[in-house]
């Protein structure tokens, strides 16, 4: 588009401003308008959302603490060469020396410990000790003698070859430790079977959301295909009873299935008082993924519910009716008619359940024993008890990469604006 | 998810510090029972003698060092004095969010003029802690089982023993005490014990021995999930802490009798955060001071189960405030339970926690 006329004369308003200018001053006033509108919304999600996830990702590779407690040991060690097998000579022990005397003043060397007690047990108590005979520690003797009387650790090569291995500033340990790996010898090795456990739980924590996402579907659609069709008056009456357990306390929920699910609860009691199971064959369905299974899904089962309920509200009676004038019978009128109409409804719901159970914890907690829990309980485990936030952040860089890939996966499949909340 | 709900508590916590007044303290404990006690025993006969002191409770204590944590990086430390365990209050230290504390001048001396250095003795595990009780890990079992013929079980390794005592056990979803529990029923003599853990030998010989019951063990995070276990039958016989088991049997009254044998004593305590404003601190030091007195903490000793933490208030505990009965012999330390306890390693399982959980977990998801 042009701005000026075909003989070359500027297109001006009727106050004698060029048009464009005019135009895009008032473009921008309306933008600005919109903007500020949307502003606190902004700067709320900047706060709450953006910020503690950048948060996030640098703390699974930030690791500044080695340095900062230890500069001289670690400019020292650069010398050594970890795979000598032989322990760092006395001008490293000085330089440990002169960084632990101030660590000691500043009481940062028990949190150096702690941290790289994650990498190898018995640093913790290491760091405590020595911080403890420091004082006693004479300047003018051989220190590397006094070090290892100290504490024969330091005579350990594996303990230098973590201190070493830990001190630049960002690390990718965190991160492979996630992947149930760490860095051997010969480079990034899995950890012996005994302790891998990430990879399985991430493993498990995909597949019983899927389960779970399926069994929201298969019952909610029936439910939802019910209330659409079904009249407003007898559907809204349907729709509170949809609703009240989403209304309800998750803890309360997650508590009566306990009730009725236990061996001595409800469910076997009555089993067992038709006759159907013997009182020695009480079914087990706690402390297992079964409890797991049927707990999240009678909790999420309203998400699915809603999204599928208000997008086949708007599918008109009149296709299938077409549909069924035309010749077609009941199954075929639904299946080629209707249920392609409601596969919007099904993206979004399923979508939302699914990244929804993802990141469960409660529940699985509560009633999921040992079979049935997620990854993100061991993510709150390392948030809360072991302070191993680099790790838990590093758990939950991946989950997020999991979801996000999943949902372009999605998008590749069924196509992201295939769904609709209604 | 967590780290969010954290982050966020943080923040709700620190618009409520800040409109705080100057006489207002913030305690924070485990709520339940245990925090009625203190409230009953220490800050209620404080705060009639201290009109302008106000004590708020915040039962927090489960996520105490996360929070603190978050707190302190975010420079806002709103708590005034956080009730620990002893393992957490080691924690704490190390990572520098708790204050060093000096017991002869922070704690009031015995009666008798005793120290407290000396009237807390060993139980002063860390630089950062200041003991309150001693409470204890062990077993309730139910009385009332007809497979067990009339059999009752006396000792620890009868967990172990499915073909005399079958039914489902429950135990604590963490390495701690079940670990050792294990090795002590697999011949492993009690003070060797965690010298054969520390070995990759040792931990297989453990994990092998909870192999045996595996199956039959019904894992909890809660200390009141054991107590509901058994009260609905679902298990016959659980770990638990001991106050949890006398609220089950005295109170509420069921069928559940105490195992004491192997009991495993821990502590649990205040800790003062660290960076705490000078007039801040100053309260909280008066507090402590009274809170941790001698005949304070005896009187704790008449709302809950637990043995008080100073040697010279042994001899104060008396009955139980409503019920009446003697709380000597319901307490863990009383010469009749503990005929043969097990003590924790604080600082054992300071350096060995992360390694042995991470294979604990691997083992249970097997």
């Amino acid at each position: 588009m042009s701005d000026t006329t075909q003989d070359g004369q500027v297109l001006t308003t009727q106050d004698g401003r060029p048009l464009k200018a005019a135009l895009g001053r008032a473009l921008f006033r309306e933008k600005l308008r919109a903007f500020l509108l949307v502003a606190p919304l902004l700067i709320f999600i900047l706060i709450t959302f953006v910020a503690p996830i950048i948060d996030m990702l640098h703390r699974s590779v930030e690791n500044s603490i080695v340095e900062e407690t230890l500069p001289k040991t670690v400019v020292a060690l650069q010398e050594w060469d970890s795979g000598s097998g032989d322990v760092p000579d006395e001008v490293v022990f000085a330089a440990l020396y002169d960084d632990m005397v101030i660590a000691v003043d500043e009481k940062t060397h028990t949190r150096l410990g702690s941290r790289l007690n994650y990498e190898q047990s018995g640093i913790s108590s290491l760091f405590r000790k020595t911080g403890r005979r420091i004082k006693r520690m004479d300047e003018g003797e051989p220190l590397k003698d006094q070090f290892l009387a100290a504490d024969k650790k330091w005579g350990d090569v594996t303990t230098w070859q973590v201190l070493k291995q830990f001190s630049p500033s960002y690390t990718g340990g965190y991160f492979l430790n996630a992947f149930d790996a760490k860095l051997g010898p010969e480079g990034v090795e899995l950890k012996p079977a005994d302790e891998r456990i990430y990879l399985f739980l991430f493993g498990r924590t995909l597949f019983l959301s899927t389960v779970i996402t399926l069994s929201c579907l298969l019952l909610g659609y029936p439910i939802a295909f019910l209330l659409a069709a079904l009249p407003l008056r007898t559907s809204n009456l349907l729709m509170i009873l949809v609703l009240l357990p989403f209304w309800t306390s998750l803890l309360v929920r997650t508590s009566a299935w306990k009730v009725l699910l236990q061996q001595q609860g409800v469910i076997n009691d009555f089993l067992v008082w038709i006759n159907l199971i013997s009182d020695s064959g009480r079914l087990v369905m706690i402390n297992n993924q079964t409890g797991t299974i049927i707990a999240m899904t009678h909790i999420l089962l309203p998400f699915m519910i809603l999204p599928l309920y208000s997008v086949m509200k708007t599918i008109s009676p009149t296709y299938v009716r077409a549909a069924k004038s035309l010749g077609a019978n009941d199954w075929t009128a639904f299946w080629r008619v209707y249920f392609p109409q409601s596969v919007p409804g099904i993206g979004a719901g399923a979508v939302l359940v699914f990244i929804l159970s993802i990141g469960y914890y409660i529940t699985p907690e509560l009633v999921g024993g040992t079979s049935g829990i997620f990854i993100s309980n061991r993510i709150a485990y390392h948030i809360s008890s072991s302070l191993n936030w680099g790790l838990a952040a590093a758990l939950g860089t991946l989950l997020l990469v999991a979801v996000l890939v999943l949902f372009v996966v999605y998008d590749k499949i069924v196509g992201i604006d295939n769904v609709k909340l209604g | 998810m967590k780290l969010k709900t954290v982050i966020l508590a943080g923040t709700a916590l620190a618009f409520a510090g800040s409109a705080a007044l100057a006489k207002d303290l913030t305690l924070v404990s485990w709520g339940g029972a245990y925090q009625s006690s203190q409230k009953n025993a220490y800050t209620d006969p404080y705060t009639a003698a201290n009109p302008d002191v106000n004590v708020i409770w915040d039962e927090s204590s489960a996520e105490a060092v996360a929070k603190l944590r978050a707190m302190n990086e975010a420079g806002n430390v709103t708590w005034d004095l956080v009730d620990v365990v002893a393992s957490d209050a080691i924690r704490l230290c190390d990572e520098g969010l708790a204050m060093e504390i000096n017991p002869d001048t922070d704690l009031a001396a015995a009666p008798d003029g005793t120290p407290a250095s000396e009237d807390f003795g060993d139980l002063l595990v860390s630089e950062c802690f200041i003991p309150q009780i001693v409470y204890s890990t062990t077993f309730g079992y139910r009385s009332d089982i007809d497979a067990w013929g009339g059999k009752e079980p006396t000792e620890i390794c009868d967990i172990f023993d499915l073909e005399t005592f079958p039914g489902k056990r429950s135990l604590e979803k963490r390495p701690i005490n079940n670990m050792e529990w294990a090795l002590l029923c697999d011949g492993v003599p009690k003070e060797d014990v965690y010298t054969v853990l520390e070995t990759e030998e040792g931990q297989d010989q453990a994990f092998k021995k909870l192999d045996s019951i595996k199956d039959n063990v019904v894992w909890w995070s809660a200390g009141a999930e054991t107590p509901q276990l058994l009260a609905d039958k679902e298990v016959v016989i659980g770990s638990t802490y001991n106050g949890r088991l006398f609220a089950l049997i005295e109170e509420q009254k069921q069928p559940v009798k105490m195992l004491w044998d192997a009991q495993v004593f821990d502590l649990d305590g205040w800790i003062i955060p660290a960076g705490l404003p000078e007039d801040r601190l100053a309260e909280v030091k008066k507090l402590v001071m009274y809170a941790t007195d001698t005949q304070r903490l005896a009187d704790q000793a008449k709302y809950i189960s637990y043995g008080p933490a100073r040697k010279s208030s042994a001899p104060l505990v008396g009955k139980h405030a409503s019920l009446g009965i003697d709380m000597a012999p319901h307490m863990p330390t009383d010469p009749n339970n503990a005929k043969n306890t097990f003590l924790y390693n604080y600082e054992w399982w300071a350096d060995y926690r992360d390694d042995i959980d991470a294979k604990f977990q691997a083992w249970l998801a097997q």
